[in-house]
């Protein structure tokens, strides 16, 4: 069982970690729950109410905010906070500044989804933000990193430890991503037109798009596997030369990869071509790292059977592997031809979505919260049962997505014997009501997980007040007697 | 004087270069951790960096099933325990 020493409550800033841990499972529960909610919707129509503010079109950016950015991006300030002051061994630089970056992401997160909910969106994929959240994001930004790169300088440890050089790539490349897509000309407080026009603005979203996937939910997450699947396995990682080789085929080829997003577009065919065979030749640092993270296991594997963390982070890392193979195949033009505009590409982007940005944050959590309030997990075995439902919600979301997807695409790009298209755009409507209808139960399931994972930690927290509050008592008991 | 720069608009021309001049940097990556065998050994040792904040007393190197046969070199740290 996941159990800590004691805290070194003086040698590390705690206390910011713990704010983010916890509002990293807020924004997980809600913006899960509003997938599942969204996902009903496209199953059985009349959810939308008629009611504006909770159509499908507006609730969709809500919940991909609140998991990528919310769920996610407080994961990864928890995460590169405590990863950063272990192991360089030096206290969070700037106490005040990490406060500020937490009030200000956590507020910045809640003004989108409100703005998102009252019509007001850039539209464009991921940065849905309108332009005084977009400078007050970069603001936030540029004081995580000046915080990060400060904590580094301050390092006890000679080395820097790779997991913080997958952290300092998100960093650096998310600030670029995003003032560069962002660059807009204003026309009221709640409007703005891109700078850019046409296919260089579809290009210039699609490279910020699939770079989001790259560095935030992908390079960021590395970092976050670097650290915490050795220290729960209790053993390095398989092979330091192989991560190094890993951070920087990663960080170099993930860059060129956005334009497969625009396959047969206005887009020249040349760069169609690159960003397919970047995206294949992405195939091998992504497994190289996938073995790398699995490989640690070696000659313990026992402790799949026994430890449900290790789990998390496995079954995270296979889901990695699964989803990094597909990426490239679906970049391929003729497989993209058929998959692109479909369902396969939901189901792709929740493979890697819930089964490893969300798997490995949990299983980083569950190694992490009893570090973090000194004590242990309330209940092993609701470890468990989060593990199950959410691996069987994935299962579920992701096949029914294959049939779907797989299936519009066909019937879409099915003829007669005259030529013409064998069916109507409704019909393929209609053959997707029962995969929709799955998913959304696929959903249920992984929310279901989170929500026992919300009991468990509450329960945990509450314990360690208990035992903290018990032992304050028998001081303050013996200091009497004496 | 400057005609030469226009050799570089060329795409026929930039694009092989790119080629070369990436291809290039990661042989060199790899050459720089592959080839020397002490460098490697350095290199190593940096994994452990994680457990050195932890654990007082870490695994020895047998007790690694695929690391037998590599020395560990300690890394210069100041060792930091969670109840220092």
């Amino acid at each position: 069982m996941a159990q800590s020493p004691a805290l070194p409550a003086e040698q590390y800033n705690y206390d910011i970690v713990r704010k983010f841990t916890i509002m990293a499972i807020v924004w997980a529960v809600l913006g899960m729950s509003v997938g599942v909610y969204i996902a009903s919707e496209l199953a059985w129509p009349f959810l939308n109410f008629d009611i504006p503010q909770i159509t499908f079109g507006r609730l969709r950016p809500v919940h991909t905010t609140l998991v990528i950015f919310g769920f996610g991006g407080s994961a990864l300030f928890a995460t590169a906070y405590y990863v950063v002051q272990r192991t360089c061994q030096a206290r969070l630089a700037f106490p005040w500044l990490a406060e500020f970056t937490f009030w200000g992401w956590t507020g910045g997160v809640a003004l989108g989804v409100i703005t998102y909910m009252m019509g007001i969106t850039q539209g464009r994929e991921y940065a849905e933000f309108e332009w005084p959240l977009d400078l007050a994001i970069a603001v936030v930004w540029v004081s995580y990193i000046v915080i990060y790169v400060e904590t580094i300088r301050r390092r006890s440890q000679p080395h820097i430890y790779v997991a913080n050089w997958f952290y300092l790539a998100f960093l650096l490349a998310v600030a670029l991503l995003h003032i560069f897509n962002n660059l807009a000309v204003p026309v009221s407080l709640t409007k703005s037109y891109s700078l850019f026009s046409g296919v260089q603005d579809a290009m210039t979203q699609w490279w910020y798009g699939h770079n989001a996937v790259g560095f935030f939910l992908t390079a960021a997450f590395l970092g976050m596997m670097y650290y915490f699947v050795p220290k729960q396995a209790g053993r390095p990682v398989y092979s330091y030369r192989l991560s190094i080789i890993h951070f920087w085929a990663l960080i170099f080829l993930y860059m060129w990869a956005g334009g497969h997003h625009l396959h047969w577009t206005a887009l020249p065919d040349w760069v169609s071509t690159l960003a397919a065979t970047f995206s294949i030749l992405l195939l091998m640092p992504s497994w190289g790292g996938m073995i790398n993270g699995i490989m640690t296991l070696s000659g313990a594997w026992d402790k799949l059977r026994s430890d449900p963390i290790m789990l998390f982070l496995i079954t995270s890392l296979s889901f990695y592997g699964m989803s990094t193979f597909e990426g490239p195949l679906m970049s391929l033009k003729s497989v993209n031809a058929l998959s692109h505009y479909t369902d396969w590409t939901i189901g792709h982007v929740h493979s890697g979505a819930l089964g490893w940005v969300a798997l490995v944050t949990f299983g980083s959590f569950y190694h992490l919260i009893p570090r973090l309030w000194d004590t242990k997990m309330y209940s092993q075995t609701l470890i468990y049962v989060h593990f199950w439902l959410a691996t069987i919600g994935i299962v579920l979301y992701i096949s029914s997505m294959w049939v779907a997807g797989i299936g519009q695409g066909l019937m879409l790009r099915s003829f007669d014997d005259y030529g013409n298209l064998a069916y109507t755009f409704i019909e393929t409507v209609e053959f997707m009501h029962t995969p929709y209808a799955w998913r959304a139960l696929g959903g249920a399931f992984f929310v279901s997980g989170a929500l026992v994972m919300v009991y468990n930690v509450v329960m945990t927290l509450w314990a360690a007040r208990r035992e903290q509050a018990g032992e304050a008592k028998l001081v303050a008991k013996q200091l009497a007697k004496a | 004087m400057f005609d030469w720069l226009s050799w570089f608009t060329s795409m026929e021309n930039s694009k092989p270069l790119a080629l070369v001049l990436f291809f290039g940097a990661f042989c060199g990556v790899l050459i720089y951790v592959f080839a020397d065998k002490r460098r490697a050994q350095r290199l190593e040792s940096y994994k452990y960096i994680p457990l050195d904040d932890e654990e007082p007393q870490r695994p020895g190197p047998h007790d690694y099933a695929h690391d037998n046969s590599r020395a560990r070199i300690e890394t210069q740290s100041r060792k930091v325990m969670d109840n220092e």
